[in-house]
């Protein structure tokens, strides 16, 4: 059975049942001629069945999903004639990854036939496999909501159990993204706890140098890289505080302007419009940075008699504050809009002017959205990937300069994972170490971000 | 005694957009003495209210029409700055606003954006005085540097009574002051209206006739955006003139 005629099987036969399951309640309905009715309307025997058909058939599924491969290869290994493993030069595995990497129809002259014909039984296997599975799937579904089908009585509540299933389907939903996110939390830890092996724990976090380098040979001279995180953590700093003076003060008296003096028409305009920003793909700001405004920066500069890298953290801090300053302004113009009236109109009838309200009762009101807007900014800024590395480098300097290249966490993640890599060198598992050392700081920032938001809105609601 | 007239309106029309809120009023306003404006909801005294510091300014598609004489001068002329305006006549809210400072803070926001001290102590002064006007002092001496917004209903009301006061004005208009508040803490309010009308022109609106007959000398009875009657609080209540008032005061309309 193939995949597509089991769908249309398997909806046929959900339809089905439900319908069947509502007829029979209907059907118990009208045969009750005194006494109450069935306790739930008819159609909820018919949603409760159906539950039961798709309940095992997805467990089965999801069940087969993930461990198909391990048992396939079970039946494989025990089908290869044992001359062909004894022949075979390498590791066993390997020869189960060659059987599964050969197309018994395209052949490379020259191949084992033994091999070829173990690669003709691992297609048939797969196949043939899946077919079982789905008149598994079937079949169980079916006997398990016709067992369901039996308890349609006076005595079942359907709809409750229907409704159960419905907030279990709820919880089920919400804790996926729970168990991702525990997921990629563990994949970093155990990678991360590899690389410490290798390298110090402190020598990693308060190192100053960053060189990631590791001995091919053992003999190699001058091979010994250092992994200090200190200097790409700086460099994240640097373009960090670059982006946020560039967008703090932008986005802020954007949002002022917006919430307090445009007038309706101008907002509903100019609001979108800002927000445009947000919508274009980073890399686009990317090579922005790196074409544009890098050069364009590097002329300037030199030619007010000072040197600049062509790769700079002014550059790419700079077009990164752009990107971030429809967050900055969007949140905090919504901050300031929810600001009472009550409190604008008591400062007019002191007699205060528009700016001493803005200044002196509205900013402070807003302050603390405003400052958890900033906060959920700068952690965007942190993790924002795709603009420096197009326009920052990857040059590990330990400077305070924003006229230098400098490079930043998310950079040289990429860089020592791109190509080629081996999992048992420092030098890759270094990239793990500075992921989960980023996730924890941005972590901690967003939890701040959220607390403080969170106290400003008790403030009012 | 003759009463000197504080505030006197003029063939005073007011339009939100195409609605008319107000029509042809022409009121006087007795200086300190507590008038009093009363009437169903929607009728448009709270809009008279606003007119009169021109606080309707900031609502776009308010359109006013006639004049508004404080002191002779006439408020809507276009010359007039209302941030001036709005220092000599004061303004109590429905729902205490207090602003989200401290409780000194809040008294001392108008003289500061006024410049009237000219020294921290003098500042003191002024919002020790204010507070004490306002009968607050006693109960926040101690704790004059916590929010304003820590205070109860009763005390957050007096506490924006005490701001209004601060900046010395002439006029102290109140939207329904009471109408977020407890019975006790009405009661202060109106004592409190009692003690303020010494010293200032005060014009409240409100809804319970019972506080208008308990607090004010003079009561104007609005309805569909037009002045039905005015006069002395006394002679409203015990014998109205129009058939109008006499319904709505025996709770047949409103």
């Amino acid at each position: 059975m193939g995949f597509w005629s089991f769908l249309i099987i398997f909806c046929f036969l959900s339809f089905y049942i439900h319908w069947y399951g509502t007829t029979k309640a209907l059907k118990i309905n009208e045969d009750i001629t005194k006494g109450s009715k069935l306790p739930s309307l008819p159609s909820y025997y018919g949603t409760y069945s159906l539950l039961w058909l798709l309940l095992p058939s997805s467990i089965i599924l999801i069940c087969w999903f993930f461990f198909k491969p391990y048992i396939i290869d079970i039946f494989l290994k025990e089908s290869i004639p044992l001359n062909l493993v004894d022949n075979f030069k390498g590791n066993p595995s390997m020869l189960i990854d060659t059987i599964k990497a050969t197309n018994p129809e395209k052949i490379f002259p020259g191949t084992n036939p033994l091999i070829i014909d173990s690669a003709a039984y691992y297609q048939t296997l797969t196949t043939n496999s899946d077919s079982y599975v789905f008149l598994l799937v079937l079949v169980v579904g079916l006997i398990s909501s016709l067992v369901s089908l039996r308890k349609v009585s006076t005595f079942f509540r359907a709809r409750q159990a229907v409704e159960k299933a419905n907030i279990n389907l709820l919880i089920f939903c919400s804790v996926i993204a729970i168990i991702t996110t525990i997921g990629i939390v563990f994949s970093l830890i155990f990678e991360a706890v590899r690389f410490f092996e290798r390298v110090p724990f402190f020598d990693f976090l308060f190192g100053l140098a960053w060189s990631p380098q590791t001995a091919i040979r053992e003999d190699q001279i001058a091979s010994q890289g250092s992994f200090g995180a200190i200097p790409i953590f700086t460099g994240t700093l640097l373009i960090t505080l670059v982006a946020m003076a560039v967008a703090i003060p932008v986005g802020l008296l954007s949002a002022i302007y917006l919430a307090e003096y445009a007038r309706p028409t101008v907002r509903k305009t100019f609001k979108p419009i800002l927000e445009i920003l947000a919508g274009v793909p980073t890399v686009v700001y990317g090579f922005f940075a790196a074409i544009t405004v890098g050069p364009f920066l590097k002329d300037f500069v030199s030619s007010l008699g000072l040197s600049m890298a062509s790769e700079s953290a002014l550059a790419a801090g700079g077009v990164m504050g752009i990107m971030i300053i429809p967050f900055i302004s969007s949140l905090s113009d919504d901050v300031i809009t929810s600001v009472p009236t009550s409190l604008r109109d008591g400062s007019y009838a002191m007699g205060a002017t528009k700016s001493e309200t803005i200044k002196k009762v509205i900013l402070p009101a807003a302050l603390p959205g405003i400052v958890g807007a900033i906060l959920l900014a700068i952690s965007r800024a942190i993790g924002e990937t795709m603009i420096v590395v197009m326009a920052a480098g990857i040059a590990a300097n330990l400077t305070a300069n924003p006229l230098e290249a400098v490079t930043t966490v998310t950079v040289q993640i990429v860089t020592l994972l791109v190509g080629d890599q081996e999992f048992d060198s420092a030098k890759t598992l270094a990239a793990f170490a500075l992921g989960i050392t980023l996730f924890f700081v941005t972590l901690l920032l967003n939890l701040y971000a959220l607390k403080i938001v969170q106290k400003y809105r008790e403030r009012y609601e | 005694m003759k009463e000197t007239v504080k505030i006197k309106s003029k063939k005073l029309n007011v339009f939100y957009g195409e609605k008319k809120a107000l029509s042809n009023i022409n009121l006087e306003i007795p200086e300190r003495k507590v008038t009093s404006l009363i009437g169903p909801s929607g009728c448009g005294k709270s809009t008279f209210l606003r007119c009169l510091n021109r606080m309707n300014d900031s609502i776009e598609i308010c359109k006013v029409e006639g004049q508004i004489f404080v002191d002779e001068q006439n408020i809507y002329e276009k010359n007039l700055d209302p941030v001036l305006l709005r220092a000599r006549i004061g303004m109590v809210f429905q729902k205490p606003n207090p602003f989200p400072k401290s409780i000194f803070e809040n008294v001392a926001y108008g003289p500061k954006i006024h410049g009237l001290a000219n020294s921290g102590d003098e500042l003191n002064n002024l919002v020790e005085v204010s507070l004490k006007k306002a009968g607050l002092y006693d109960e926040v001496k101690d704790r004059i540097d916590e929010p304003g917004t820590s205070l109860s209903g009763g005390q957050q009301q007096r506490l924006c009574i005490a701001r209004a006061i601060a900046v010395s004005p002439e006029v102290i208009l109140m939207d329904e002051p009471c109408s977020a508040l407890d019975p006790i803490a009405t009661a202060k309010i109106e004592e409190l209206i009692d003690e303020l009308s010494k010293n200032y022109t005060i014009v409240i609106v409100t809804h319970s006739m019972q506080q208008a007959a308990r607090v004010s000398n003079q009561t104007a009875f609005f309805h569909m955006g037009s002045l039905i009657e005015v006069g002395k609080t006394e002679d409203v209540f015990s014998m109205p003139k129009e058939k109008k008032t006499q319904d709505y005061i025996t709770g047949k309309i409103g």
